[in-house]
């Protein structure tokens, strides 16, 4: 009883330290303990992995994204956040060319990866989506042995020898962490996975092609708050190796695991920079808006 | 007066809609499969003193109890093994092309429209074209070769249909993992979407086969009545299938020849239900493994 007065004597001091700020308060990224999140600086030092310059793209008619300039870093989260139907998903699929299997759309612009570009007549791409693996929304295993999903990639690059392959196996789900779970039952069904372990399935079948870069499309968003805090965690892992663009829609996924952000409207770019920055200090009003949640 | 129903009147008069609802589509149940254990019966009573190992063994004859049914169940497993073996790479190569490479404009609408209605084709019309083509222009004649090619024009419609439905079933995200993965359409199709749909696409292959099993009508027309004492050794042989041979039994007018055809519909029956029961254990043994 007696600490009372006191405490809401706290509350009501640091209501007027938050009405002080012209803004509302603003998601500040908490980052799991132990784990390191690219300072700007650190940002502004890495490799550029891919360039993309001016990119607009279209379903038949219908401009989706317009002219997108945006450079990704090695070995960082880049987040594409933005409300639905702002085309993030599109560009993230611009990546590794998966827009091509629709037909009517068409690309404008460049997308280089390591000064190469991708849409380039003479790429390769089924080599581009080696480099590029891609972890979809719903988890998407094969009907058929964990071993069997796991190992397709390499399988169909042409690696025959079943000791080769076993190892590939091994090293993907223990970088997925799924290995200690899956271990004795490499045989069985993948669909007797639970949604959490699916998903982290479909990582380790897009490390098996030892990728540089790994695509996910709201890899979180169909599962539990554990299995989602699982996921994170090994992006966390996955990011001293790999570079990674994330879409999510979830403020606070994008806030804990990326290093840079990138906020998408209306198939525009508002804005993009270093994520502790964006998220504490948009430029941008409509970014400000989006990320305390005034729209989306 | 309130203009709100009753709710005990409603009650009852629901109640009794669906009573009657209830046992008329009970009473047609009933009607069904009475009929048919009422034919199944008749023929077990019929056939049931002629039935032996010896009948199966035995060939033709204008005597009633020296006849048997071998070369028609031999003549038969010929024109299914032949007719599997010509419209089963064919139907499934069709289905594959129209599902999975096929673009999706008017030609491939016009062809796929075409396709559902020659399923719809009386199996007659078959025969007389198998009898134009076959065993006249290309000089097959009366051969068990005519009568397993005019049977793969009977069925191939429905291997198309039920292949192409099995493929349709496959969900696209099958298809989109693998093609992120970095494989080609080859690869997508041969290691995902074709073993996916495998179980489908066998259980359609079963019933189409066991339907032209039961064919007699193009048979007829290719001149497969005709009385042959021996089993066919040689695709150009001359053939009977089962079908064929209760139709001649049953055309005879001695009382022995119709028990003869009842034991013959026996033989049939039971070829037919192992080729439905493998259809089933197929679809159960491979469709487990695999849901969405």
């Amino acid at each position: 009883m007696a600490s009372t007065p006191s405490v809401k004597k706290h509350m009501q001091s640091s209501d007027k330290t938050t009405s002080d700020h012209s803004k509302s308060p603003i998601v500040r990224p908490s980052i799991p303990e132990g784990k390191s999140m690219r300072t700007a600086d650190e940002l502004a030092q890495a490799t550029e992995k891919i360039s993309v310059t001016d990119l607009s793209f279209y379903y038949s008619e219908n401009r989706a994204l317009t002219d997108i300039s945006l450079s990704i870093p090695e070995r960082c989260v880049t987040a594409f956040i933005g409300p639905s139907g702002c085309g993030k998903s599109t560009f993230l699929r611009c990546f590794n060319r998966m827009n091509d299997m629709i037909e009517g759309t068409r690309v404008e612009g460049e997308i280089l990866l390591e000064g190469q570009n991708i849409y380039s007549p003479r790429t390769d791409i089924v080599s581009l989506r080696k480099r590029i693996g891609m972890v979809f929304q719903k988890s998407t295993p094969f009907p058929k042995s964990i071993f069997d999903n796991v190992s397709f990639g390499p399988k169909i690059a042409g690696i025959r020898r079943k000791k080769d392959l076993f190892e590939i196996v091994e090293r993907s789900l223990q970088r997925s962490a799924l290995w200690d779970e899956v271990k004795d039952r490499l045989s069985e069904s993948a669909l007797n996975l639970s949604g959490g372990q699916q998903q982290r399935l479909c990582i380790a079948r897009a490390l098996a092609n030892d990728p540089d870069i790994l695509l996910m499309d709201e890899p979180a968003s169909a599962l539990d708050p554990a299995s989602t805090a699982r996921i994170e965690d090994l992006i966390f892992e996955l990011k001293e190796q790999y570079t990674i663009v994330i879409v999510t829609h979830n403020m606070q996924q994008a806030a804990r695991v990326s290093d840079q952000a990138a906020f998408f409207y209306q198939g525009l770019l508002v804005e993009s920079g270093a994520t502790e920055e964006l998220f504490t200090n948009p430029r941008k009003q409509q970014t400000e808006d989006y990320i305390t949640g005034r729209f989306g | 007066m309130s203009s709100k129903p009753d709710i005990y009147t409603t009650k009852r008069r629901g109640r009794i809609t669906n009573m009657l609802f209830t046992s008329a589509c009970f009473l047609a149940t009933m009607t069904c499969i009475f009929l048919l254990v009422l034919l199944i019966w008749n023929i077990i009573i019929q056939g049931k003193g002629w039935l032996s190992w010896e009948f199966i063994e035995r060939l033709p004859s204008r005597f009633p109890d020296k006849a048997g049914i071998k070369t028609a169940l031999w003549g038969s497993i010929w024109l299914i093994s032949l007719t599997a073996m010509f419209s089963v790479p064919l139907g499934v190569g069709a289905a594959l092309y129209l599902e999975e490479y096929a673009p999706r404009s008017r030609w491939r609408k016009l062809i796929q429209l075409n396709i559902a209605n020659l399923a719809g084709v009386p199996s007659i019309v078959y025969g007389i074209l198998g009898l134009g083509l076959f065993v006249r222009a290309l000089q097959l004649e009366r051969s068990v070769l005519s009568g397993a090619l005019t049977l793969t024009l009977v069925v191939l419609p429905i291997i198309i249909l039920a292949s192409q439905e099995a493929l349709r079933a496959v969900p696209d995200s099958i298809r989109r993992s693998a093609y992120a993965l970095g494989a080609t359409r080859w690869q997508t199709v041969w290691y995902q979407v074709l073993p996916a749909s495998l179980p489908g696409i066998m259980t359609g292959v079963i019933l189409s086969l066991s339907r032209a099993l039961g064919e007699a009508a193009p048979l007829i027309a290719v001149g497969a009545m005709a009385y042959v004492p021996f089993v066919p050794e040689r695709l150009t042989d001359e053939f009977t299938a089962l079908p064929i041979q209760i139709f001649i039994w049953t055309s005879r007018p001695q009382e022995d020849f119709h028990h003869l055809a009842a034991a013959g519909i026996l033989v049939l029956l039971v070829v037919l239900v192992s080729m439905n029961a493998i259809a089933i254990f197929v679809r159960h043994k491979y469709g487990k493994k695999i849901r969405w």
